[in-house]
């Protein structure tokens, strides 16, 4: 099982932080930190698996990672099961998750943002959160199926347009705050059987 | 005030480099206050802000009560938001975590698959014991959803669930299995992947499952679905190793057809990433090549593991040596290597040169990886040459932590199951020695450990085990330049201790007591100091009795002078255990002079005091040791000291301890107290006080504390040669001396296999064996007896104790081939009044479900008679519904209107007096979490005939726990049909504050009108009551769920109707018609029209024998007639109403009125 996604760029600087296990804000910020400098000193040329780390929890931690242009993408891996009998069946795991979990999510990151930077993980981290929810859940990968994956954002993203998106609610809300603040509107009209709610109203104004 | 978005935030944290922290509580400060907005949209955003803050290391659980508003949005957008921040921010410490169960439940019931999906994806995050057993059952109806989108989310949350809820495995199973041929590519592989994560902590329990996953992997051309079933088959065929033949051809087949099933490698610049170019395509290729490589590796992994074959290594080693530059491939290499180990260790020792290559490799990954390698491929054949190579590594290895590693493995592959492999002994504790010239080590401790483990264990080493250790205390001077705790000094410890127990083996035992007793020693941690003190005696013991039995009395005089003369500096130790030991000791030696003086032999007794041996006992042996009969373990021996004396009591110091147990050492205990206290205190001080020069343990940090000395010029000696501590032997002649030795052996054994071929050859008779070297020709250097640990007679043979009790995949370890018992389903939440339909279907989805707890379970209630009220037309009447929440509950309905006069019927009357049996609330007791209990509460809904169709909610409160509950605050949400009317100015989110505070064992009541549009149907309101729970121990903010339930019945409102008009209505042929008929009935008629009466709100218009019609009216103005007949054991109702969906509910939960009549 994965525990953790981290995405960070060359200075620690985390761009998205995902567990699957339950750490303390500071203690997940520590993690973060650790990760950054245990990938940092290693040389681009060697390999991209870490173990023997002193993260939380030692070595029950693997960390497989690649570095992409600014950014770090960082695997944690749970091996607290390779006690030795399974040990091999883990490592196997391990690269099935480094080498095809990470492509698909890179690579449907590129395909989503239309050549991915590091800004666009800056600006858009919920929309990152989103697609990573379509390739890992809970810590175990979903679908590898990169076409799929991308359909069904694409499904979503057409969902939310079609609401009007989150982007358009701060103008609303801002007319909305406005005329929350003015008491003489009266709370409840009362014309017979009609029952109005003003505030109820303001939303649309 | 200006509403900002993500972006905005991103920006304006962005901008503010330097004052960073400041301009974020400033948005935390803005967020509180959009959250406190009505606009759902404001909130969403707000909520979506702090997701990203969350990332940024800022708590949001303060919001959590937001996030689950957001999540239940009706707008998918915000919805989505709400889910995320929940499963960024939600654990199983959220206390409002249980208010998100039904909105869940209702999420996953959507009719829009995105919205079953995000709440599916959110719950895996945070579903909680709880919540997984509530809704367990709702996500395996959405296993059978039409949706491959949701089916394969569903399947895969369940090993969540399963994790949280042992019990759903047994029931769920047969559907996840059913899943493994799922027509939809992506949910076959959800449920590979499930079943592969259960199966690899428990695979005997799914052997059973293994032609289905051969069927697949023939099948499957999901490359992530076939290394999942190579992994399990893996898992598997250790268990049936006629699997592992099977398995041969389908493996070779997708070896050879691998390159088919790996995606295409991407020409450059399309739908790539981003740094494009040829080292972006060629670093593609090389994870590519590498997953192609460790896919066959894979393959062959398995296929080793039950076919003795030995083509896996081979496969192997290009991708060690061939492809030197691969740095992928190489780790990868080794991993796979790792495996094969196991079964084929022979084939992989042949590679012994290329893995001692890879600890040179600059990548520690792969150094490590080796490393774990080498401890499988030792054998007594090459130990000693490996852990030579290992050597060398620690004297180049830069880095103490790596260095440490290497230590550690060297330990480890040395001492493996009981020191197996080592033949030489003698050589092994020159290698313990030789590790104790490493600087700065943390590992000392390990390398004490090993010696006392290997002197204690193996008698014949002792001799040659004391001869070093001695010559390790002369040069303690060396070991002691660090003495920082579980640094290499700790190698003293062993030292001492062994020359102390095995003192007769010592050469020089005159020698080795002087180096134990030089000043020099104070300088050691204080566990050390205590040991060389209590081994000082047992030397000065044996040299006393050699002394005596040489009739040497000077001698033995000296000895005893050299102990009186020695000690008290162990006596002003700082440490207890040093002090406490050298005061006693020298008392005893001083006595001993006492009587040497008067020429008394005392060598006999002295040495009495270490009589016996000490046997090595096993680790495990004291909890082997059986519990005698009639022994109750768990029984208090004196009864539990009050809190305020076990404060004193624990122990804050060890020394206070110490003190307590010898208090006649003290003038004054309470002063000792006192005194420890300022000690404390000071202790603390001085840790605070820059200024102070700490007692550290360190004397390094003294040397460095000390003025000047850093200004002293350290000149580096260049020495070609390693330093050598004098006298101590160096492993590699060893080495040398063991390959002569075996040589020898050899020699010997050819020559006596020669003379054996010769006599062979004599008698005309060949034998073509090779003289070959194998490990059990090895005889070991000395006789080794590994003294077996010593266990406690009648032990009880048991694995069970290598089993951690707290392992969650344990409890996962159940039989899934037995049949379904029918009390193994997974709970269903229901409503009461469906119930008549008994063990409703599973896959029914449930809308209605309410969470049950099955073990706490109690039926109770209470019914408050309020007389109060002053009514002016009608009647009232009193109708508890069916309701389970938390605690009391119970409606009533009542007119609203207080001014008007209402003459109650005598009927209504002696229904509200009897206590209901009937459609009685259930309670529920919520666990107690924190130091409050919710309040129990009681409430009841009385139906208004006013014109806008009102009900009155009346709600009492009753405190049951031991705190003050104030700050109550109650907040419903509203649904279409029912909405709560709200103080002016308030919002539909806002809580109704409860006007009153509740003292413990108090309860009171609260009354809340809700609008009702519709009354044709019954139902629910979901809401909160949040309030603070405040006692001794400070106040807490708790949450009570519940649920308003408005049944058709208490919207009626008893009317009385006389027989002409009640004719005249049904006349009028504008009512439409319903019955039902209800079995089993054995309550008197008269009881039965009372409980109608009751329970419904009707009134009897006229009764004859046993038939009788009843009237009632609804609040909106239906009218409804009975006609109620009784038969032998049963009960018939006609209706005739208004509006016949009133009617039909109407009569529905009447009929569940009567049938637990």
């Amino acid at each position: 099982m994965i525990q953790a996604i981290l995405v960070f760029n060359n200075h620690g600087k985390p761009r998205l932080v995902r567990f699957y296990q339950r750490f303390p804000e500071e203690i997940q910020q520590q993690i973060v930190r650790e990760t950054f400098h245990l990938v940092l000193k290693r040389d681009d040329n060697i390999c991209n698996f870490l173990e023997g780390g002193s993260l939380i929890g030692g070595s029950d931690y693997k960390l497989i990672y690649r570095h992409y242009a600014t950014l770090y993408f960082v695997f944690c891996v749970d091996s607290s099961e390779s006690e030795l009998g399974i040990l091999d069946l883990i490592q196997v795991h391990l690269e099935v998750v480094f080498f095809i979990a990470p492509k698909v999510f890179v690579e449907t990151l590129d395909k989503c943002f239309e050549n991915v930077c590091e800004l666009d993980l800056i600006f858009h981290m919920d929309k990152v959160h989103y697609i990573l929810q379509e390739v890992v859940m809970g810590g175990m990968v979903l679908e590898t199926n990169m076409n799929e994956i991308v359909a069904q954002i694409e499904a979503q993203n057409r969902l939310e347009k079609s609401e009007g998106g989150l982007s358009a609610a701060p103008a609303r809300a801002v007319s909305a705050v406005k005329n929350i603040n003015l008491p003489e509107i009266p709370r409840n009209i009362n014309i017979g059987d009609l029952n109005i709610k003003v505030p109820n109203l303001s939303q649309f104004v | 005030m200006e509403v900002v978005n993500l972006q905005d935030l991103v920006r304006g944290i962005r901008n503010h480099k330097e004052d960073e922290a400041k301009y974020i509580s400033q948005c935390i400060d803005e967020i509180k206050q959009e959250l406190k907005q009505d606009n759902i949209a404001v909130k969403a955003n707000a909520v979506c802000k702090l997701t990203y803050l969350q990332m940024l290391g800022y708590d949001i659980s303060w919001a959590a009560f937001n996030i689950i508003e957001v999540m239940s949005a009706s707008k998918f957008t915000f919805k989505r938001i709400g889910y995320l921040a929940a499963s960024q921010s939600f654990h199983e410490g959220t206390d409002v975590i249980m208010l998100t169960t039904n909105q869940i439940r209702k999420d996953l019931s959507s009719p829009s698959q995105y919205d079953t999906g995000v709440a599916l994806t959110g719950l895996s995050c945070f579903v909680t014991p709880d919540l997984a057993r509530d809704l367990a059952n709702d996500i395996m109806t959405l296993m059978s959803h039409t949706k491959p989108y949701i089916r394969k989310k569903a399947v895969l949350i369940m090993y969540k669930v399963f994790l949280k809820y042992p019990e759903s495995l047994r029931p769920a199973f047969p559907r996840l299995k059913e899943k493994l041929e799922d027509p939809d590519p992506g949910v076959q592989s959800a449920a590979v992947n499930v079943i592969c994560e259960l199966a690899r902590r428990n695979p005997k329990n799914y052997l059973s499952l293994a032609p289905l996953f051969f069927k697949l992997m023939t099948s499957s051309t999901n490359n992530w679905v076939l290394i999942k079933i190579i992994k399990l088959f893996g898992a598997l065929t250790p268990l049936e190793p006629r699997l592992g033949k099977k398995l041969i051809e389908p493996l070779t087949n997708l070896i050879h057809s691998g390159i088919s099933v790996l995606p295409p490698i991407p020409a450059p610049g399309e739908g790539v990433l981003v740094p494009r170019g040829p080292e972006w395509v060629s670093a593609l290729a090389m994870v590519l090549t590498a997953v192609l490589t460790k896919l066959s590796v894979a393959v062959l992994i398995s296929l080793s593991s039950g076919m003795p074959n030995h083509s896996a290594s081979i496969q192997v080693r290009p991708s060690l040596g061939g492809d030197h530059g691969v740095p992928h491939l190489k780790y990868l290499g080794l991993l796979a290597m790792s495996k094969i180990l196991k079964t084929h260790p022979k084939s992989v020792q042949s590679h012994k040169d290329l893995i001692l290559q890879c600890l040179d490799d600059k990548d520690e990954s792969i150094r490590l990886r080796a490393l774990d390698l080498l401890y499988g491929m030792v054998s007594k054949k090459n130990l000693m040459e490996i852990v030579k190579k290992l050597m060398t590594h620690v004297d180049k290895a830069e880095g103490t932590t790596y260095r440490d590693e290497l230590l550690t493995k060297i330990i480890d592959i040395c001492s493996q199951s009981n020191y197996q492999y080592i033949t030489n002994f003698e050589w092994y504790i020159s290698i313990l020695v030789e590790l104790t010239r490493l600087e700065g080590t943390r590992h000392g401790h390990l390398i004490a450990a090993q010696m006392l483990d290997v002197a204690i264990r193996v008698k014949a080493i002792r001799k040659f085990a004391v001869s070093q250790m001695s010559a390790l205390l002369d040069s303690a001077h060396l070991l002691a330049s660090s003495t920082q705790r579980n640094g290499i000094c700790e190698v003293l410890y062993a030292a001492a201790w062994i020359c102390g127990e095995f003192s007769e083996h010592l050469q020089e035992p005159h020698h080795t007591l002087e180096a134990m007793l030089r000043p020099r020693v104070t300088t050691l941690p204080g566990h050390i100091q205590a040991v060389y003190v209590q081994n000082v005696v047992k030397l000065y013991a044996s040299i006393l009795q050699q002394k005596e039995q040489a009739g040497e009395a000077e001698g033995a005089q000296a000895v005893t002078q050299l102990m009186v003369d020695r000690l008290p500096q162990f006596v002003q130790s700082a440490d207890l255990e040093v002090q406490e030991r050298a005061s006693c000791i020298l008392q005893l030696v001083k006595h001993i002079q006492k009587l040497q003086a008067k020429d008394v032999p005392v060598a006999e007794e002295v040495s009495a005091l270490f009589a016996g041996e000490l046997n090595p006992v096993a680790p495990k042996a004291q909890k082997k040791v059986p519990v005698p009969e009639g022994l109750d373990l768990d029984a208090w021996i004196n009864e539990p000291l009050s809190d305020s004396e076990s404060e004193d009591e624990r122990p804050r110091a060890v020394f206070h301890e110490e003190e307590q147990r010898r208090p006649k050492h003290r003038p004054s205990e309470a002063d000792e107290e006192e005194l420890a206290r300022r000690r404390e205190a000071r202790k603390q001080e001085q840790a605070n006080n820059p200024f102070y020069i700490k007692s550290s343990p360190s004397p390094q940090k003294r040397y460095q504390d000390t003025p000047g000395v850093e200004h002293i010029p350290v000149v580096q000696i260049d020495l070609s040669v390693p330093l050598k501590v004098p006298g101590l032997p160096m492993s590699d002649q060893y080495v040398k001396l063991e390959e002569e030795r075996r040589h020898r052996q050899k020699l010997e054994k050819d020559k006596r296999r020669k003379k054996r071929k010769e006599k062979e050859k004599k008698g005309k008779r060949r034998h073509s064996s090779l003289p070959t070297e194998s490990d059990e020709d090895i005889a070991p250097a000395q006789q080794v007896d590994i003294v077996t640990e010593e266990m406690p007679e009648n032990a009880l043979p048991s694995d069970e104790d290598d089993k951690d009790p707290n392992d969650p995949y344990r409890a996962l370890d159940i039989d899934l081939d037995k049949p379904l018992a029918d009390s193994e389903k997974l709970p269903i939440q229901k409503h009461r009044n469906t119930e008549t339909s008994k063990s409703p279907e599973k896959d029914v989805p449930m809308v209605e479900k309410k969470s049950k707890k099955p073990k706490k379970k109690e039926k109770k209630h209470k019914q408050k008679e309020r007389d109060k009220e002053k009514k002016k037309e009608k009647e009232k009447k009193k109708s508890p519904k069916p309701k389970k929440k938390k605690h009391r509950k119970e409606k009533e309905e009542r007119t609203k209107g207080k001014k008007k006069s209402k003459k109650q019927p005598p009927g209504s009357e002696e229904a509200a007096g009897e206590p209901v049996q009937n459609g009685a609330p259930e309670e529920e007791q919520l666990p107690v979490r924190g130091t409050s209990a919710p309040p129990p509460r009681t409430c009841d809904i009385r139906g208004s005939l006013q014109e806008d169709s009102q009900v009155t909610v009346a709600i009492v409160l009753e405190n049951r726990s031991s705190s003050i509950l104030k700050g109550m605050e109650l907040s419903v949400l509203d649904s279409l049909n029912a909405r709560m009317a709200r103080p002016q100015g308030s919002s539909v989110h806002d809580g109704v504050p409860v006007p009153f505070q509740l003292p413990p064992g108090v309860s009171n009541e609260a009354q809340y009108v809700f609008t009702i549009q519709s009354i044709v149907m019954a139902q629910k309101l979901k809401g909160t009551l949040s309030f603070i729970a405040k006692n001794d121990e400070g106040a807490t903010h708790e949450k009570l769920d519940f649920r308003l339930h408005f049944s058709c019945s208490s919207y009626l409102i008893t009317t009385p109707c006389y027989s002409d008009a009640f004719a005249k209505l049904l006349e009028s042929g504008d009512l439409s018609m319903s019955s039902i008929k209800v079995d089993g009935i054995r309550m008197s008629f008269q009881n039965l029209l009372a409980k109608i009466c009751f329970h419904h709100h009707f009134s009897v218009v006229e009764r004859v024998d046993s038939c009788a019609s009843m009237y009632s009216r609804s609040i909106q103005g239906h009218h409804v007639c009975l006609l109620v007949k009784k038969g032998e054991n049963s009960v018939s109702v006609d209706g005739k109403c208004s509006d016949s969906t009133l009617l039909s509910n109407l009569l529905e939960e009447m009929k569940a009125t009567l049938a637990k009549c």
